[in-house]
């Protein structure tokens, strides 16, 4: 799935973030972190628990504000998808998608819901109720609300969480078509495997600070020229743990 | 706001069970409380054993004849009567519970009566299994029996009045089937100054008639005096009532002000507590907040769905118990709308601060149903009941939270209460922003 990376780096920034710095009470939760994501680039953002990853998300998305730094964009040009699906389980999926999309103030609301339908495969479903449905299914309802106003960048926390690997490949399909069609998709994820398998480009996170920025192959080379496995690290996920060993985390 | 109120009322009625529950529970209340309310309570059940022989019940009283059966009706007045044949019986009748008491009139109760020197004893047996049930009959009893010696009381006046009155002015009496001429003290007076006026001037007889005569005219002056000292000693104290702060509330209209705020503060907490826990529940909180509707104006849906439902079948309940089981005063129907709307109102903000405070709807619900209870049981706590100190901090505390305001309200609404209408919808209008404002940093928390 990854693009040409050279030629998204050259288009203007979806989205940039500058010295981002977050604090609660004594602890550092990001520490000036800055990066930007092209139109149509998938970024995953990866790193041990506790790292900042939700926060910087959360960040971006506007739910928090923080003590330094900048973002870009308006929250409200950004679509946001919270890890557990931010859907109402007693209303069906069409319901959830109008029901967003006139809080959104959309032009058409019918034909945005329609659309939505269609790109998540569940308009033979749009009237069942979200309780009903598969965590994929609801998950899936859950990206398209946020993609509902058509946003230009795209932030998902930890999309594929506690679904099944049929589940996750067709999620990353939908996810993947997004991207295609020009959104820049921000997303958090604890399975490096998959931010090899479908991230452009991947930011590691220790500690609130980031420690890393770029392809899955430039971090493998990184941890291979420190000389960390004399083969080369077997690995993406090995070579990532040593990474952050290496860095002392 | 409409989008979200639209959303939050369909998923109400998709979930019936709920639904269910929120009206059934006010309309169960006002039927329980209407249905006790129009009944009052039920006439005690009494066993009565009357000893006296049907020859005795006639007895004379300072020559006054009084017949017993006359004040029988007295002491079972408000109870209803079982004849038992003997003591035995009433006490089996007592003991198996059939009967709350028995009341034994002894034989020799006119005897006693007659003499006017002795007092006799009626025999009371009741069931001392509930204490309850023992206080309710001792006090049924005792109120019955100061009935009915106030009405024997007021015999033994007249017949002792007319003793003194033959005293004082003279006429006949009937000892012994003879009658015997009384010559009274005004008539004895009359002679003796006439006497008097008749003797020489230097007459010795005159200074021993004279203290006779002086003695004749006190005599005269304090008996006559007698008669209100009489009914003092029957009845020593006349009791009369003046109502301070605070009109007189018909108890059953001030019970439907109590129904009807429980209600309101039920349904209320409870809606606005779980609507607002729910939305961090289906973790739609941080979505919505981003933009699509302020923290603020989410507050302000969950507040109004919640006071509005609360208030309609409140109101209906009102008028249902109005309309059916009490009597109230329909052309203060406006002032009804505004304690209600004010009370739910009130009751709303302290449920989203509950709703804000839990995240979850069962803590939020469990939350706002325990501390529903003790602040119904405080605010009814009256002054008095308590001591000074520990009511001041009851009143404190009641003050914090909007049940006795809203009963305050409804009360002035309903029965046009001495604390007035507008004293308890400020207070909670101020409640209300103080919860709402509350609500507003508990719900601004982290990843709010």
């Amino acid at each position: 799935m990854p693009t040409s990376v050279a030629t998204q780096r050259a288009m203007p920034a979806a989205l940039a973030a500058t010295g981002l710095t977050k604090r609660y009470g004594e602890r550092v939760a990001l520490r000036e972190v800055g990066f930007a994501a092209a139109p149509g680039e998938l970024v995953a953002v990866i790193g041990p628990n506790g790292a900042g990853k939700t926060t910087l998300l959360s960040i971006l998305a506007g739910i928090q504000q923080p003590e330094a730094g900048e973002v870009t964009r308006s929250p409200r040009e950004i679509g946001w998808v919270p890890q557990q699906p931010a859907v109402y389980s007693k209303l069906s999926v069409a319901e959830n998608l109008r029901l967003f999309a006139r809080l959104e103030q959309v032009a058409n609301v019918k034909a945005v819901v329609a659309r939505m339908l269609e790109q998540t495969g569940l308009a033979d479903r749009a009237g069942d109720e979200l309780g009903t449905l598969s965590g994929g299914n609801r998950q899936r309802v859950n990206i398209a609300i946020g993609l509902l106003a058509e946003p230009p960048v795209l932030l998902l926390d930890e999309p594929s969480a506690s679904l099944d690997p049929r589940q996750r490949a067709r999620l990353w399909t939908f996810i993947g078509e997004q991207a295609e069609r020009g959104t820049a998709v921000i997303f958090s994820t604890h399975d490096v495997q998959e931010a090899e398998r479908y991230a452009d480009r991947v930011l590691v996170l220790a500690d609130g600070e980031l420690l890393f920025a770029g392809t899955a192959a430039e971090l493998a080379a990184a941890v291979q020229s420190s000389g960390g496995e004399a083969a080369g690290p077997r690995d993406f996920e090995t070579a990532f743990v040593q990474f952050l060993r290496e860095r002392g985390h | 706001m409409r989008w979200l109120l639209l959303k939050d009322l369909t998923i109400l009625r998709r979930s019936p069970l709920l639904v269910a529950l929120l009206v059934i529970y006010p309309i169960a209340i006002a039927l329980l409380i209407g249905f006790a309310l129009s009944r009052g309570p039920g006439k005690p059940t009494i066993a009565i054993v009357n000893e006296i022989p049907r020859q005795a019940r006639s007895f004379n009283v300072a020559g006054s004849r009084l017949n017993a059966d006359e004040y029988l009706p007295e002491l079972l007045r408000s109870v209803n009567v079982v004849r038992a044949r003997d003591r035995a019986e009433a006490r089996r009748l007592v003991k198996d519970g059939k009967v709350l008491g028995a009341l034994i009139l002894p034989a020799d109760i006119t005897q006693k009566l007659a003499t006017g020197r002795q007092q006799p004893t009626i025999d009371v047996l009741y069931n001392g299994e509930d204490a309850v049930k023992q206080r309710y009959i001792d006090s049924i009893l005792k109120a019955r029996m100061a009935d009915a010696n106030v009405a024997l009381s007021r015999r033994f006046q007249e017949a002792t009045a007319g003793y003194l009155r033959l005293l004082l002015d003279g006429g006949s009496l009937t000892v012994l089937g003879r009658d015997l001429h009384i010559l009274g003290l005004r008539n004895a007076h009359t002679i003796t100054t006439g006497a008097i006026a008749a003797l020489p001037p230097r007459s010795p007889l005159r200074t021993s008639l004279g203290q006779v005569a002086q003695f004749g005219q006190i005599a005269i002056e304090n008996l006559g005096r007698s008669r209100d000292v009489l009914r003092s000693v029957g009845q020593p104290v006349r009791v009369r009532q003046t109502i301070v702060g605070g009109r007189r509330t018909p108890l059953d209209t001030f019970a439907a002000a109590i129904s009807v705020t429980v209600s309101l503060m039920f349904l209320t907490l409870l809606l606005a507590a779980g609507l607002l826990a729910l939305e961090r529940e289906e973790h739609a909180f941080s979505r919505l907040v981003r933009g699509l509707v302020t923290r603020l104006g989410l507050l302000a849906e969950k507040i109004s769905l919640a006071a509005l439902c609360a208030f309609a079948v409140t109101l209906v309940m009102l008028i249902a118990l109005g309309g059916f089981f009490i009597e109230l005063d329909w052309g203060r129907f406006p002032q009804w709308l505004l304690a209600l709307a004010a009370g739910a109102v009130a009751f709303a903000a302290l449920g989203v601060a509950i709703g804000g405070l839990a995240r979850e709807v069962r803590a939020a619900s469990l939350l706002a149903f325990l501390l529903s209870l003790p602040i119904t049981f405080l605010a009814l706590v009256p002054s008095g009941a308590v001591s000074a100190g520990l009511y001041d901090v009851v009143r404190a505390v009641s003050a914090l939270f909007p049940f006795k305001a809203t009963l305050q309200a409804l009360d002035a609404a309903l029965n046009d209460a001495d604390v007035g209408l507008w004293t308890p919808l400020a207070h909670l209008a101020a409640l209300a922003v103080a919860y709402t404002a509350l609500a507003r940093v508990a719900v601004g928390r982290r990843f709010g």
